[in-house]
Order: C-alpha cells, then sequence, then structure tokens
C-alpha cells in the first residue's frame, strides 16, 4: 500500500530501525529476520497501531537503567526498616506477637521457637524525610535526600533461585527473558560499539560461599539472542573471546576482516541472502567492541578524585567498586541496562559480622556512583536502583545470642531503594508493621517495580510484549501497576 | 513493513505486494490460496483466537459476559439467537452484532475494549465481513483432525518434481507464479546433504566423487550411506536433547552434577537402530511400565527425569514435587502434541480447548513417582544404576553378550540331561565361559553410574485441581481423575489407564497430532524451519502451515511406514525441493524473504554443535568415540568461578583426547552453559525447547575470531592443505576451499585468497615472535615438518576459510 500514510510510517520506522541497529552495539539485527520479525512472525500485533516492539508514548524520563542487585537478600532490619520496639522483645517467640501462619523456608519451619531477633546495629534518621538508615551505610545515609526508598515491596518467591529469576524475569520458573534484554529488545543499543545489556558480578566478602547466580538471569529467553545480556568478566577477557589469537596483532586481524568482506561480498552477489550483509556487519562490529571495550576497562583516565569516590577496592577488577565505576562508564557511552550483581546477601547465620562485611563492599561505591552520574549530569537520564530479591525474618534462624544472630527468607516484606530519572528524591514510601513483618501501607510488587521501570524508561508495560508460543509475552506477566506515588 | 498481507484485500493485495516489494507468507496469507471465501481455519480462527478468545473463549472463568457468556470459538454460541440479534448471522454482515461492535466508534461500544490495547484493523474485520457473508462456517481446530492422505496437486510443469514432496510444492509455486531454482552444485549438495545427516561435513575424497558423478543413483547412494553411519544418530540426538531438556547438572541453586548421559546414549543407539518412532515414544514415557521391562526401556524413561532439580536447602519438597510434574506434562505436550498445554495449569486455556481441569487430568499421569522433591541428581530416587548402551563405549558389555550366545550354543549342542543343569560344572568349556561372565559382570557393574527414571508408586497419588496452579492450593472438592482432553478424544480408544496407556495413545495411528507434530520438526531440521513456523504450537495460536497438504501427506507417510524415521528423512531429502540451488535473484529474496515456498534451497547458518565439530573435522583433530560420560574442551577462563557458590570452583578443560570429542558430549552445566552453545543460539536447556533459532551477532564472530578451537583446528586444517591439497599455492588453496564449503574457489576467491596468503607469508616472515605465538595456539604441539612461516600463513588462511559465510552456512 504504498501511499498510505500508516504504511510509510512504518516503512520509515523499519528502516529507521534497521539503520540504526545495524550501527549499534549487540542491538544489531539481521536484516532477515528484523525483517522477518517485521512482516510478522512475531512482534507486532496484527492490526495494531503500535510500532514495531510495542513500544508507546510514554514520554522517557530516563534513557538508562543501573541497576544495584544485592545478591541474597541483605536484612532490611538490620539496614532500613527500623524497628526500635522490638528491642524489648530480646528472645520472645515472635507466634506470640504475630499468627505467622504463612509459609517459611524448609531451613526454619522446624524450629521449635522463633525468637525474635532485635537489629545490634545503630539507626539514626536522615535527611528531611527523616529515613531511619543503619549505621553500616553511612555513605548512603549521606544521600538520603536524593534517594527514593520503597520499605514495602513484597515477591512472591521464597527460595534465592525462584526469587531471582523472578526480579530479573517476572517468573519463578527460567525461561523468560530478562529485564535488561526487554528492554534492549524495546528500545535497542544507543552505542555501536557496546552491547545494550552488560551484566557485571562480584563476591562479598561478608559470606565468602554464597548464592551461586546463573547465566539466565541475564539471558534473553524467548527473545531473540542479540539481546542477552553480556557478561563483563572479572579475568581474562572482559568480553568472552575478545582477545584475537596470541601472535595475531591488530594488522594482521585488520588484513583477515578486510579479505573475509571482499569473499561475503562476493557470495552475497551470487546468493543474495540479505543474512550475508548482516554477517560482514557482525565482523566490523566485533572489530569496534575489540578497539572500544579494552579502552572502557582502562581506568587510568578517570582523576583520582573520581578514582578516590568508589574507594580503595576500585582498584581491584572485578570487585563491586569497580564494577561500580565501569557502570558509570558503560552507562555514560550509552548502554541501556547494566546490571551489577553483588552477591554474599544471605545471612543465615554470623549476621552481624557478615553483613558488614557485605556494606563495605558496596555502601561507598553506590553511594559513589549515584554522586558521580550526578555530577556529570548523567542522573536525570539515568535510573538507579539497589536491592535483592526479598527480605530476611526477624526471628533468628538457630540460635540467638545476645551480639550473634542469623535470619531466614522473608518474602512478605523488603526495602529497597531508587534514584535519577523520573524519580521523586528524598521520599519513604510503604511502611511494615511493628515486626517488619507484614506491609501495612502501600505495598509495592515486583511486577509493580517493572511496570514503573519500563514506565520511566518510556514503555507502557503493557504493549512491551513478544510473542511465542501462541501468546503475547510481557515482563509484567498479566499484572503490574505503575507506581506513581514516586514518581517525580 | 509491519503488516501482513492477510488483511488486505486479497486481489488488491497481490499487485501491490509485488509492486512495493512487499513479502508473501503463505502462512498468513490467503491470497495464495485460490480463489473463494475466507475459510475459517486459515483466515478466521487466528483472528478471533488474536482478539477475542481472552474473553469469548475457551476460558469459562473469564468468559463475557457474565450473565450470558458469547464464545466466538464455539459455533452453537456465536450463531446463537442473543434475543434478536446473534454474534455472527450468517449470510447477513449487517445484523452480525460481533461485526458492528468490532467496527464500532464508540469507545464504550467498541470490541476488543481499547484497554486491551488488540484493535482488528479494518482488512481484519473485512475478512470476518467476507466469510459471514459466505455463511460462517465454523471448522474444527485443523490440527485436531486425523490427517488422512490428500491426493497429489496437479502440476502444469512436473520437470522439477521429484517425488511427492515436489508435487505439493510445485503446485504452490504455479500458482505464486513462482519458478523453483536448478539443482544446488554438487559439491555444495553433498555438503548440504553430509552436515544435515551427520552433522560432519563430507570428506575431500567424497566431495571429489560426488562432484565427478553427481548422478542421481550417487545421491540416493550418499544419503542412504549418510542415514547408516553412527554419525546420524549422534546428528539426531542433538536436537532430541533440546526437545528434553537434557543437561548434566540439576540447574537449581548449586547446580549438582547428575549423571543422566547412559540415557542420552540410548537415544543415539535408538536412533541408530532407526527404532520404530512409535516404540521411541512409548519407552521413553513409559517404558519402565512395559511388560518385563529390560534395563534399557527402563532406561528409556529417564526422558522426563531430565528437568531440573532443586536441592536448595529452604526448598519444599511438596513444592516441587508439582514443578517436576508440571514439567512433565508440558515437555510431552510440546513434543508430541504441539501444544502449550501449560498454559491451563492456571485457568482455562485461552485460546485451545484444553481446560484447567484436563490439565490435572494429564498431570494425574505424571505424579504418581516414588520421587523425594529436592536433593541432588545422582541420588534423586528412582534411580537406576545404568551403564552406556551403546556397545562401542561398552567393549565389556559386547564382550559378555559375546559369551552368552557361546555359552547358549554349547547348551543347545549338549544331550538334554546336561541341559537341565545335571552336572553342567564338568563341562570345562561352559565352566570357563561361566566365570568369565561373572567377572565381566561385576565389572560391568562398577562402571554404572545413577540414573533418574520413572517409577510409578504402587497406587496413584491422588490428585485436585490446584488453584492458581499453586502447590498448596488443593481444590478438595475437585479430585481429578486420569485422562485425555476432550477435544483430542475422538472416542476410538478407551480413556488411558496410566502412563503406559497415554504413551500408546499418543501414537495411535488415528491420533491428530502426534505425527504433524513430529514430521514438522524432524522438517525443520532439513530446511531451518517448520512447514508450521511455530513447531511448539500447533494450537489455534500457531501459525497456518504453509503447505497443508504436504504436512498431511508427510504425517500419514509416516504412520504408514511404522513410524519410519530414516524413510521419512530420506523421502524429504529425495525431494527437489530440498536439493536446490540456494542462490536466489533480489526479487526472490524480497517477495518471498523466508523461502515459504520453496522456491530455492534452504540456507541458514550451522547450529553450535555442527560449527564446531566441522572445524574439527577438517582438521582432522576431530576423535570420534560415541557415548560415555561428558567431556570438557576450552572454554575461557572464569566463566565457573564468578557465579558459583565457591570462589574456587574451576572449569577444568579436559587433556588430550576429551577436547576433540563432538560438541554432543560437551559438558553441560545449566548454571553456566557452554559458551560456544549459549552464543550460537543454543537452547538453555532449562525446559524443554523445539524451536530451531539462528541469529547473526557480533559475539559469533569474536568466538569465530578468537576462540583456541578454531585457531588450533586452523593450523591443523593448514597441515592437511599442505599435505593433501596438490604440489601449488593455488592447488591448496582451491582443495581447502572445497573442504570448507564445498565447492572450488570462483576465479575472483581465488585471487584473494592468494593475496591473503603471501600477505601473511610476508607478514609472520616479518614478525617471527608472532608467528611463533600463533603456531603455538591449542594442546597440541605445531608440527615441525613443514616451513613454520608458510605453515602460519597457511593457518591465518585456513582460519579466514573457516569464518567464510559459505562455510558457517549450509
Amino acid at each position: 500500500m504504498p501511499g498510505h500514510p500508516l504504511v510509510e510510517h512504518r516503512l520509515l520506522q523499519t528502516r529507521r530501525r534497521f539503520f540504526s541497529r545495524s550501527a549499534a552495539g549487540l542491538g544489531v539485527a539481521a536484516l532477515g529476520s528484523l525483517l522477518q520479525r517485521d512482516l510478522g512472525g512475531a512482534g507486532p500485533e496484527p492490526g495494531s497501531e503500535d510500532l514495531p516492539g510495542g513500544l508507546s508514548r510514554i514520554a522517557p524520563k530516563a534513557k538508562r537503567i543501573i541497576y544495584l542487585f544485592q545478591s541474597g537478600a541483605p536484612s532490611q532490619q538490620d539496614l532500613f526498616d527500623h524497628k526500635p520496639g522490638l528491642a524489648h522483645c530480646f528472645g520472645e517467640d515472635l507466634r506470640n506477637h504475630l499468627p505467622m501462619t504463612e509459609r517459611v523456608t524448609g531451613m526454619t519451619r522446624d524450629q521449635a521457637r522463633f525468637p525474635i531477633a532485635p537489629t545490634r546495629f545503630a539507626f539514626r534518621r536522615h535527611g528531611q524525610a527523616g529515613a531511619w538508615i543503619s549505621e553500616l551505610l553511612p555513605h548512603t545515609a549521606a544521600l538520603a535526600d536524593q534517594l527514593c526508598f520503597i520499605r514495602s515491596m513484597h515477591t512472591e518467591a521464597i527460595n534465592h533461585d525462584p526469587a531471582i529469576t523472578f526480579f530479573q524475569t517476572g517468573a519463578q520458573l527460567a525461561g523468560r527473558p530478562s529485564l535488561g534484554s526487554w528492554l534492549s529488545y524495546g528500545l535497542g543499543s544507543e552505542n555501536a560499539n557496546l552491547p545494550a545489556f552488560v551484566a557485571l558480578l562480584s563476591r562479598g566478602s561478608g559470606r565468602p560461599n554464597c548464592q551461586p547466580l546463573y547465566d539466565r538471569l541475564w539471558s534473553s529467553g524467548f527473545l531473540p539472542t542479540e539481546h542477552a545480556g553480556v557478561r563483563f568478566m572479572s579475568v581474562g577477557d572482559p568480553v568472552l573471546y575478545l582477545s584475537n589469537p596470541p601472535g595475531f596483532g591488530p594488522v594482521a586481524r585488520r588484513r583477515m576482516l578486510d579479505d573475509l568482506e571482499r569473499l561475503n561480498q562476493q557470495h552475497l552477489q551470487e546468493f543474495g541472502d540479505p543474512e550475508i550483509l548482516a554477517r560482514i556487519k557482525a565482523y566490523e562490529l566485533a572489530y569496534r567492541m575489540q578497539t572500544s571495550v579494552p579502552e572502557l576497562t582502562d581506568f587510568s583516565s578517570e582523576p583520582q578524585s573520581v578514582q578516590d569516590l568508589y574507594g580503595p577496592d576500585v582498584a581491584r577488577r572485578g570487585s563491586y567498586a569497580w564494577n561500580a565505576l565501569l557502570a558509570r562508564r558503560l552507562s555514560e557511552r550509552g548502554v541501556r541496562c547494566v546490571q551489577l550483581f553483588h552477591m554474599g546477601w544471605d545471612q543465615h547465620f554470623t549476621l552481624p559480622i557478615q553483613l558488614a562485611g557485605q556494606c563495605r563492599d558496596t555502601d561507598r561505591p553506590s553511594a559513589a556512583l549515584v554522586r558521580d552520574l550526578k555530577a556529570r549530569g548523567l542522573l536525570d537520564e539515568t535510573l538507579v536502583i539497589w536491592g535483592g530479591e526479598f527480605g530476611r525474618t526477624t526471628y533468628c534462624q538457630g540460635k540467638l545470642e545476645s551480639s550473634n544472630y542469623g535470619r531466614d527468607h522473608h518474602p512478605r516484606c523488603f526495602t529497597l531503594w531508587m534514584t535519577g530519572g523520573g524519580v521523586r528524591p528524598g521520599l519513604i514510601h510503604g511502611e511494615t508493621d511493628d515486626y517488619s513483618y507484614n506491609i501495612i501501607r502501600d505495598p509495592v510488587h515486583v511486577h509493580d517495580l517493572h511496570a514503573t521501570m519500563l514506565h520511566l524508561l518510556g514503555m507502557d508495560h503493557e504493549r512491551l510484549t513478544f510473542k511465542y508460543q501462541g501468546r503475547n509475552f510481557r515482563l509484567t506477566d498479566v499484572h503490574g501497576r505503575v507506581v506513581q506515588e514516586i514518581l517525580a | 513493513m509491519v503488516f501482513r498481507p492477510f488483511r488486505r484485500d486479497r486481489h488488491a493485495l497481490a499487485g501491490a505486494a509485488l509492486a512495493c516489494g512487499l513479502a508473501l507468507d503463505p502462512s498468513s496469507s490467503h491470497s495464495q490460496s485460490g480463489p473463494g471465501p475466507p475459510e475459517f481455519n486459515r483466515d478466521i480462527r487466528p483472528i478471533l483466537s488474536q482478539h477475542c478468545f481472552e474473553c469469548h473463549g475457551p476460558d469459562a472463568a473469564r468468559r463475557r459476559p457474565s450473565g450470558e457468556p458469547l464464545r466466538l470459538d464455539d459455533p452453537a454460541s456465536a450463531l446463537a439467537d442473543r434475543g434478536g440479534f446473534a454474534a455472527f448471522t450468517p449470510g447477513n454482515p449487517p445484523s452480525s452484532e460481533a461485526l458492528r461492535r468490532i467496527r464500532s466508534t464508540d469507545p464504550g461500544d467498541r470490541m476488543p475494549p481499547p484497554e486491551k490495547k488488540l484493535p482488528i484493523s479494518s482488512d481484519e474485520s473485512g475478512l470476518l465481513e467476507d466469510w459471514i457473508a459466505a455463511g460462517a462456517h465454523y471448522q474444527r481446530h485443523w490440527s485436531f483432525i486425523p490427517p488422512t492422505r490428500p491426493a497429489l496437486p496437479p502440476v502444469r510443469d512436473s520437470s522439477p518434481v521429484l517425488n511427492a514432496i515436489d508435487a505439493f510444492v510445485q503446485s504452490r509455486l504455479e500458482q505464486a507464479d513462482l519458478e523453483p531454482a536448478p539443482e544446488e552444485d554438487p559439491g555444495a549438495l553433498l555438503r548440504r546433504v553430509s552436515l544435515d545427516l551427520t552433522g560432519l561435513p563430507p570428506s575431500p575424497a567424497e566431495l571429489q566423487a560426488f562432484s565427478g558423478n553427481p548422478s542421481t543413483f550417487a545421491y540416493h547412494k550418499a544419503v542412504q550411506r549418510y542415514l547408516a553411519s553412527p554419525r546420524f544418530g549422534e546428528r539426531m540426538t542433538v536436537f532430541w536433547l533440546d526437545a528434553a531438556r537434557y543437561a548434566d547438572t540439576d540447574g537449581y541453586q548449586n547446580d549438582a552434577e547428575r549423571t543422566m548421559w547412559p540415557w542420552r546414549d540410548w537415544v543415539i543407539a535408538a536412533y541408530n537402530a532407526n527404532m520404530p518412532y512409535d516404540q521411541f515414544t512409548v519407552e521413553q514415557l513409559a517404558g519402565d511400565l512395559l511388560p518385563d521391562a529390560t534395563e534399557h526401556q527402563r532406561l528409556a524413561s529417564a526422558f522426563n527425569r531430565n528437568h531440573r532439580l532443586n536441592g536448595e536447602g529452604g526448598a519444599l519438597p511438596e513444592e516441587y514435587i508439582v514443578e517436576y510434574a508440571v514439567d512433565r506434562v508440558e515437555t510431552t505436550a510440546a513434543v508430541w502434541l504441539g501444544l502449550t498445554i501449560g498454559c491451563a495449569r492456571c485457568h482455562d486455556h485461552k485460546y485451545d480447548p484444553v481446560s484447567q481441569e484436563e490439565f490435572y487430568s494429564l498431570y494425574a499421569y505424571f505424579n504418581s513417582i516414588a520421587e523425594a522433591g529436592t536433593g541432588a541428581g545422582t541420588e534423586a530416587p528412582p534411580l537406576l544404576k545404568a551403564a552406556s548402551p551403546l556397545s562401542a563405549q561398552n567393549p565389556l558389555a559386547a564382550r559378555t553378550s559375546a559369551l552368552q550366545t557361546r555359552l547358549r550354543e554349547i547348551e543347545r549342542s549338549l544331550p538334554a540331561a546336561l541341559e537341565h543343569g545335571v552336572d553342567r560344572s564338568s563341562h570345562p568349556e561352559i565352566r570357563r565361559l561361566e566365570s568369565e561372565i561373572a567377572s565381566l559382570e561385576s565389572r560391568i557393574a562398577g562402571s554404572k553410574v545413577s540414573v533418574m527414571i520413572m517409577q510409578e508408586t504402587d497406587r496413584p497419588t491422588p490428585t485436585y485441581l490446584l488453584r492458581g496452579g499453586q502447590y498448596d492450593q488443593p481444590d478438595m472438592s475437585r479430585k481429578i481423575s486420569r485422562g485425555i482432553p476432550l477435544a483430542l478424544d475422538d472416542g476410538s480408544v478407551p480413556q488411558p489407564a496410566g502412563r503406559l496407556e497415554l504413551a500408546r495413545w499418543l501414537v495411535s495411528p488415528r491420533h491428530p497430532l502426534t505425527a504433524r507434530v513430529t514430521v514438522n520438526r524432524i522438517w525443520s531440521q532439513f530446511f531451518g524451519s517448520g512447514l508450521v513456523e511455530t513447531a511448539e504450537d500447533f494450537g489455534s495460536q500457531g501459525s497456518w502451515p504453509s503447505h497443508p497438504e504436504l504436512l498431511d501427506w508427510l504425517a500419514v507417510e509416516f504412520i504408514e511406514s511404522g513410524w519410519n524415521v530414516k524413510h521419512l528423512i530420506e523421502t524429504i531429502l529425495g525431494s527437489a525441493a530440498y536439493r536446490r540451488s540456494s542462490s536466489a535473484s533480489p526479487a526472490l529474496w524480497k517477495q518471498d524473504p523466508k523461502n515459504r515456498l520453496l522456491a530455492r534451497g534452504p540456507r541458514f547458518r550451522l547450529d553450535a554443535t555442527a560449527l564446531r565439530d566441522q572445524a574439527l573435522a577438517l582438521s582432522g583433530l576431530l576423535l570420534e568415540k560415541p557415548g560415555g560420560p561428558p567431556v570438557k574442551p576450552y572454554q575461557p577462563p572464569g566463566l565457573w568461578n564468578d557465579v558459583n557458590q565457591n570462589k574456587d570452583f574451576h572449569y577444568l578443560p579436559g587433556t588430550g583426547e576429551e577436547l576433540y570429542r563432538r560438541s554432543l558430549y560437551t559438558y553441560w552445566k545449566r548454571a553456566v552453559a557452554p559458551p560456544l552453545h549459549v552464543i550460537f543460539d543454543a537452547s538453555g536447556r532449562e525446559t524443554c525447547n523445539v524451536h530451531i533459532r539462528v541469529t547473526n551477532t557480533p559475539l559469533q564472530a569474536l568466538a569465530l575470531m578468537n576462540d583456541e578451537t578454531f585457531t588450533e583446528a586452523a593450523r591443523h586444517f593448514a597441515e592437511r592443505i599442505l599435505r593433501e591439497g596438490g604440489p601449488t599455492l593455488s592447488s591448496r588453496l582451491a582443495w581447502g576451499h572445497r573442504a570448507a564449503t564445498g565447492r572450488l574457489p570462483e576465479p575472483a576467491a581465488g585471487a584473494v585468497l592468494t593475496g591473503n596468503y603471501e600477505f601473511y607469508l610476508r607478514y609472520f616472515g616479518e614478525h617471527p615472535l608472532e608467528m611463533r605465538a600463533f603456531l603455538a595456539t591449542g594442546s597440541s604441539p605445531p608440527s615441525d615438518s613443514d616451513d613454520p612461516t608458510a605453515l602460519a600463513a597457511l593457518t591465518a588462511v585456513a582460519h579466514l576459510m573457516l569464518n567464510l559465510d559459505c562455510t558457517l552456512t549450509r
């Protein structure tokens, strides 16, 4: 239907998409498969007035996201959700205070008692809103006026694997695309030489033996592989297979690529398969990554003042601090989603010692990242989120001592903070009961968080869909509400 | 271009589409299917399913309006008089209320409601109007009607028709006025066959022989040779492992190791023996329940224990026992029925006629297993101590079996009295054989590993509908008995009593789905996509087949051949459609980018296993040894320890031959799947996958350029080129190019390769340190008989050849 305005619009969009994507890091889609998708294999709904990918007309507040995922579930009672009244209930059985009819994990369900374990850390109020924050997080506390604390997060899963998978994909069982790959799918990449979604891993010093992670947490599920997160490594090549083979330097590589293109062009003339053209472009992008990534992971150009902001760990590749600085560098180069995974927050035992270690790893770099983004004028267009997969119990797991305790998993309430593009700063949202057991005001479900994140990035969570196995899948499944109350 | 042609007026479309270069997609375009009114199955159901069934379909709980629910999937409701009007009034579009509401401009009146964000386009409502005008004839969903063998359609030009497949394809091409491409270049064709059937390229000698005599006879001989090769079973198993979500670890949390590989070897052996697919099905779904089940039949039932297993400390067994049974239902339904039955776990299926209750009726076949729910896979009952059924893998078993045969021969030759045990031990030969057999058997027992298998509990576990699919929300008022969904029950067989009967029902000759789903999946291995593009979904939301009659013809042929897999494949490969050149004019690429009409030969990138195995085969490094425990080839450092519980948990690559085994045997850790597989679109092996995906990314280019595997293979390939490629540079480059791509280089390509060689000869001549480093890649030592500079230069050229699009594609 040439001339039809809608068709013309779509043709233009398709062309734009192709060219913008082919010039863009891992967002590059094969010409063939992109056209196929747009021709109706999957993607937009028949008859829908949507653009491909389900983008809608919400004005984006943020362009990118940095998600500081604290894997293992930080204890809300010891960090943010202050319950001073519990100091008088030390060792009392929580069941004498609450019905506790809900499910607990297999680790504590056979305990004879559920003794209340008040936090042994001091809390103070910070910022104009007077947010209670533990002494373990002095750097975070100093930023209180810039952060939005959601104290009423809740989730459905009670074990790590399903709970982290839920946070990452909107479903407890493996197989769905991760948050970052939805963003890549919906927004494409802003940078020609870098992937749209990067995962960075670090191990906590609080708990050396920690909950493991899995590739599927940043995988693309049923979305095309090009949207999968690329994990930057802490040893060897920062990106898998980035370095040329030994003895095969840039000059040798350039010649190889030039001749490869000549030969592939000859095949293209003969076969006409547009996939060949896509392959030629993929090799060129690979080459550009080979030059851009080493520059990216070399911090020598960062002023000492900036490095100092992140703390001494920034010198150690693979540390949380190093990853936080790398996250800023990735983000300022247009990477849509950078996700840090810091392991070791699973304090079933010896919580006071372990938790202090975890906070030492992360407090200063997390705050530094926010300050650094702000100083560069990037915070307004970057959404930063800090949080784990669930909360921890008020009752002690194992033996309760005056200076030592542990906490089991608690999905019914926990705290998460966010800041940056489109988020109301200095806000405390939601409230829990006197035991940090149940939410009593403004609950925010994981699906709601996802809907809000997509909203801030300019996407309607109900429209960002992908058809698979006969169904239009969404990050938020059939749920999710944009939490308007926390929007700036 | 984002609209689907079928929504346009069909006559206007054909011209307009060609004029502006739009693609025609037969699976969504009735414009290609000849004249006549819209057909319900092909044209109307997809629209109603996508836009209406959610509230006016199979899901009783969500049906609207709540007072007088309307079903548009059921003519009894859709055509019924609803007090002076009907949703659809046959022959009378203006008095069809549904059509009026669809076209209403009043947001409060319009259907679907605007907040659903699923508007129906004017083209679609036009189709609905045509269909109503023609009588609003409903049809049963096509894939639920048992296939019958269709007559071959007439064709104008029979020259491109080599077998029945081509009659259907040609007839369709003639409707679309398309000319089929000629036969592929012989070398490229043989390479296509070899890679498709064995996962490995043809040897240079095979290429030479076939290129010299590319007769039809020689072609069929080659196909038969590859089908008879033990590599065939390995190749087929690659796809089956994705469907069976096979892995070497448990998947959750600490991702403990399991030892399910004897089952994997059972699959290889079954494919190689051309086990009929009905038997293949029954033994894997219910081998444990067969009368006098053999050890191998019980081993086969491990199919439905390949799911993930949660060993996390706090995990509740009762929760995970439910998850495992659900996984078995979903996997079985996807692989055999091609249905997304998992949707009905929490509510009635919104598109297909499967109620939530029917989901649990299927679930009830899979939940009576004496399993613990949590724990590590090597200790999760029911277990079988099993060895690999591949005799090559297990020489002890082969020897034992030979001795047993000999023993029986001797016994038969002895007098009756002796045969009945009177003083057997006095016979020296019998004594010797028995003692050796006993000793072998005890050694075999020592080499056995624990495989999780199926084994029914004494009494079936009571099953209740789980509200919302939640393990702890059984509706005790709704006890569920075993049974198959009503929509698939044509009354010809009694309700299957148990898992064994269920398996037999799946492969009963009148089953509407199993054969279609299976031939479609096998077809997709050879054409890159199925006749039904949604290999995983033959339901209401699945795609319409590009060639419905061909699909049915193949399904019936498959059943009537005794579910003969090799016969099916031989038929597919015997078609002209498969043998065509994959080169096409730009106009055809534009017109049919996905090659749905099969005017050209199938062309797609090799999968992860074939890419690596091809490089190993070309280099001569490939070590072929079927079956056995998984092996660990090269992998970049650090991949495992960053994610693991313990930071000192390293991946230790194997040594020697373990580095060069076929990729099928690569250790599959679910938490960190092998990177080459992941980068090249492998399924994650978390859940069943039957859909082949192919992408094209820079990470793939990085892996091919820089992974040690390919650099080392290039060096050995170069050594072979030097030894076997003749005396001159040009003969060598030609030899190498043909080995890698199946074809001799065109003169222009030969010139590029020569220039490339000369560049590297000079480069490495001037950079001796780099030259030595380059030659030292990999754990195998470089040859010292060749001139190192020449070898390094040729290695670079060989590496270039391994990266050619023509090498990566078949």
